[in-house]
């Protein structure tokens, strides 16, 4: 019974945070745009009985989801939003493996503090964090005023408005989910596996390619998944840093539940989107499974 | 036909595999080495011995090539080691974690060195084929090392430190992770592959019970320094100082003041007890302090009087049963506890001693070994 009520806390909770919701979302992109309030039709009125209910399931259709595939604007938001996903998160690899590998390899006293920096950025919004990157990379904003002040560049650079600007603040946002996983696992990396790998052969670089990376690769998998996720979806840096030409599909969302007030195809698209993104979270479960199971 | 016995360190014309010179190594302040001169030949067996913390395990470091000396030279067949890196030493070392590759099978582990020094496909198969029959562990080629016992890992890593045929394989503390009875089986193995391959083997360990049975010759250590290098009996029977024989086995240390006549030694040892008797080549002072240092096993427990010189009475304390053998502790009037060893040929039920008996101690004039320091 104890067990019972304690299984059920997590699935009360998924239920009525996640599932309702969702199903919710579901049943309004089978809905039909209409001038009222709430700006959808048919609405589900239970007074009615069963006739009224089955007349409501009988109004419900997938015409949002065909529209979907017709109109090639949602498509390429999509593709774009996963090239935009897939680019920054290499980029925050490229980025979070050397920073995390530099921790692991500090004296252990050092560590909590490194940690620490890179946790601190949490403690101020993410919006007020994205609003200033406005400041540096604006026209003629920071890094602009530095590098024309250095000399290295005689024009200001256009960053502000374009992919570049949305793929730094990705970056910025999301390395800290980069690097803690990695950093976990190269932590706990025992130190005597590179010793046997130079004792039988191997130079201090290619025991990095031959043990370090392997052995580190859940860490590199998680890491991924926890930075390709939320940039799919991202709205906040494309609307903010980005330009009008920058398609993401969180941007896309948010301009048809809010400039078009159409709920109906904004929550295809959501739907659709979190269909797409199921993918990756399976793949992310299937990994952090694997890895409970050689931990043991 | 005579059998040849294996010492060529007491050959002056052999060669050492492996010379240390003066080699003093520091970390900061801390000397973790100091000055030791040392000869370990061709085919050896050889065993560094010592609690944690006497640098045997920096020792061997410096052989495997992670330390190098401070001061002093390591010489590899004549040529000094101390520049070269580890992964250019014709050493192999089996680590204590053993440190096997997690995400790799037992087959790439074994093959993982063979790899690196890009032989041909057919000889890795084959040189691993062969480690992995040497250490029997055909079977379990494609099993990742966290599926397998720690016997079986113990093996791996064995192999695998030996696929490349090292001239000198360093084995750090290779049975610690074992319990008792899979450590004693491996012992006997570890001599047999030893043996077969002819490799030379530096073994460091703690276990003086571990370096006794597996090596040729024990090197005891303590505090950077080593005590005494010789053949497990020598170390056994002649220790050459208190430190060493008490690290050695147990023993009774006995204390007093020595008065020479020839090769025998009178130890004025406590006030009104009559002088005990050893033998000594060493030429002693008058009354100079000397230890007395007599195994257990080496005195006998009597309920009369024996017509020996060297004999004590006393009460028994505290007896430990061992199965095999007894250890009896036994009290002497001078305050001085006695440890003697006797075999347990009898049934515990009609055993002679108990709690609280008076007893006689004896043992022969050449049981005690007299020692300086």
């Amino acid at each position: 019974m104890r067990r019972l009520i304690l299984i059920l806390v997590p699935y009360l909770w998924l239920l009525a945070l996640f599932l309702v919701p969702f199903l919710i979302v579901v049943k309004i992109s089978l809905s039909d745009v209409a001038l009222a309030r709430p700006p959808y039709f048919p609405q589900l009125d239970l007074s009615g009985g069963w006739a009224a209910i089955r007349d409501f399931f009988t109004e419900l259709d997938f015409e949002n989801f065909a529209f979907l595939a017709s109109d090639d604007l949602y498509w390429k938001a999509y593709l774009s939003s996963l090239r935009i996903a897939l680019i920054s998160t290499l980029l925050t690899l490229l980025i979070g493996f050397p920073v995390a590998y530099g921790m692991a390899s500090a004296r252990p006293e050092w560590r909590p503090t490194l940690m620490t920096l890179v946790i601190l950025p949490f403690w101020t919004s993410f919006l007020i964090r994205v609003y200033s990157w406005m400041g540096i990379l604006s026209q003629n904003g920071l890094l602009n005023t530095f590098l024309l002040w250095t000399g290295v560049i005689s024009e200001p650079l256009t960053i502000m408005n374009t992919e570049i600007a949305v793929y730094i603040g990705i970056v910025y946002t999301y390395l800290p989910f980069m690097i803690l996983p990695i950093y976990a696992t190269l932590e706990k990396l025992d130190g005597s596996l590179l010793e046997a790998a130079e004792d039988l052969g191997c130079s201090r670089t290619s025991a990095f390619w031959l043990v370090t990376v392997p052995l580190s690769k859940p860490g590199i998998i998680a890491g991924c998944f926890l930075v390709f996720i939320p940039a799919i979806g991202e709205f906040v840096i494309p609307s903010l840093l980005g330009g009008s030409d920058t398609l993401m599909i969180g941007k896309v969302l948010w301009e048809e539940f809010f400039n078009n007030r159409d709920w109906p195809v904004a929550s295809a698209v959501a739907v659709v989107l979190l269909a797409i993104l199921i993918i990756p979270i399976v793949l992310f479960q299937r990994n952090e499974q694997k890895n409970r199971e050689a931990g043991q | 036909m005579p059998q040849t016995v294996f010492a060529p360190w007491e050959d002056p014309d052999e060669k050492p595999l492996i010379r240390f010179q003066n080699v003093t190594k520091k970390f900061g302040d801390f000397t973790a080495i100091q000055s030791i001169d040392l000869d370990i030949y061709t085919r050896e067996f050889f065993a560094l011995l010592g609690p944690s913390g006497c640098g045997k395990t920096t020792l061997m470091r410096m052989l495997a090539g992670f330390e190098t000396p401070t001061t002093g030279k390591i010489l590899l067949g004549g040529e000094d080691i101390a520049a070269t890196p580890p992964n250019k030493r014709p050493v192999n070392m089996m680590f204590q974690s053993y440190a096997l590759f997690p995400h790799l099978s037992v087959w790439e582990n074994v093959a993982f060195g063979l790899k690196r020094e890009g032989r041909e496909k057919d000889e890795i198969a084959t040189r691993v084929a062969d480690m992995m029959r040497l250490t029997r562990l055909d079977k379990f080629a494609r099993r990742k090392p966290h599926q397998l016992s720690g016997g079986q890992r113990q093996r791996v890593a064995l192999a695998r430190s030996l696929a490349k045929a090292p001239k000198l394989l360093l084995l750090d503390e290779p049975l610690g992770a074992l319990d008792k009875k899979l450590r004693e089986e491996t012992q006997f193995e570890l001599m047999d592959i030893q043996e077969k391959t002819g490799t030379t083997f530096v073994i460091v360990t703690h276990d003086q019970e571990e370096a006794m049975t597996v090596a040729s010759r024990v090197a005891v250590m303590d505090e950077g320094q080593l005590v005494q290098v010789s053949t497990p009996d020598r170390i056994y029977e002649y220790p050459n100082s208190v430190y060493v024989a008490d690290f050695i086995g147990d023993v009774n240390i006995i204390e007093g003041a020595a008065s020479q006549s020839g090769d025998k030694v009178l130890v004025t040892w406590a006030e009104g007890a009559s002088p005990l008797v050893a033998t000594s080549t060493a030429m002693l002072t008058k009354d100079q302090h000397c230890y007395l240092a007599i195994r257990p096993e080496k005195i006998t427990i009597t309920a009369e009087e024996p017509e020996t010189t060297n004999k004590v009475h006393g009460e028994i304390i505290d007896i430990g049963y061992l199965g095999n053998i007894s250890t009896y502790h036994v009290k002497l009037p001078t305050g001085h506890m006695v440890k003697a060893q006797s075999t347990n040929t009898r049934r515990l039920s009609r055993r002679n001693f108990t709690w609280e008996d008076k007893v006689w101690l004896s043992w022969s004039d050449t049981a005690a070994v007299l020692l300086e320091r």
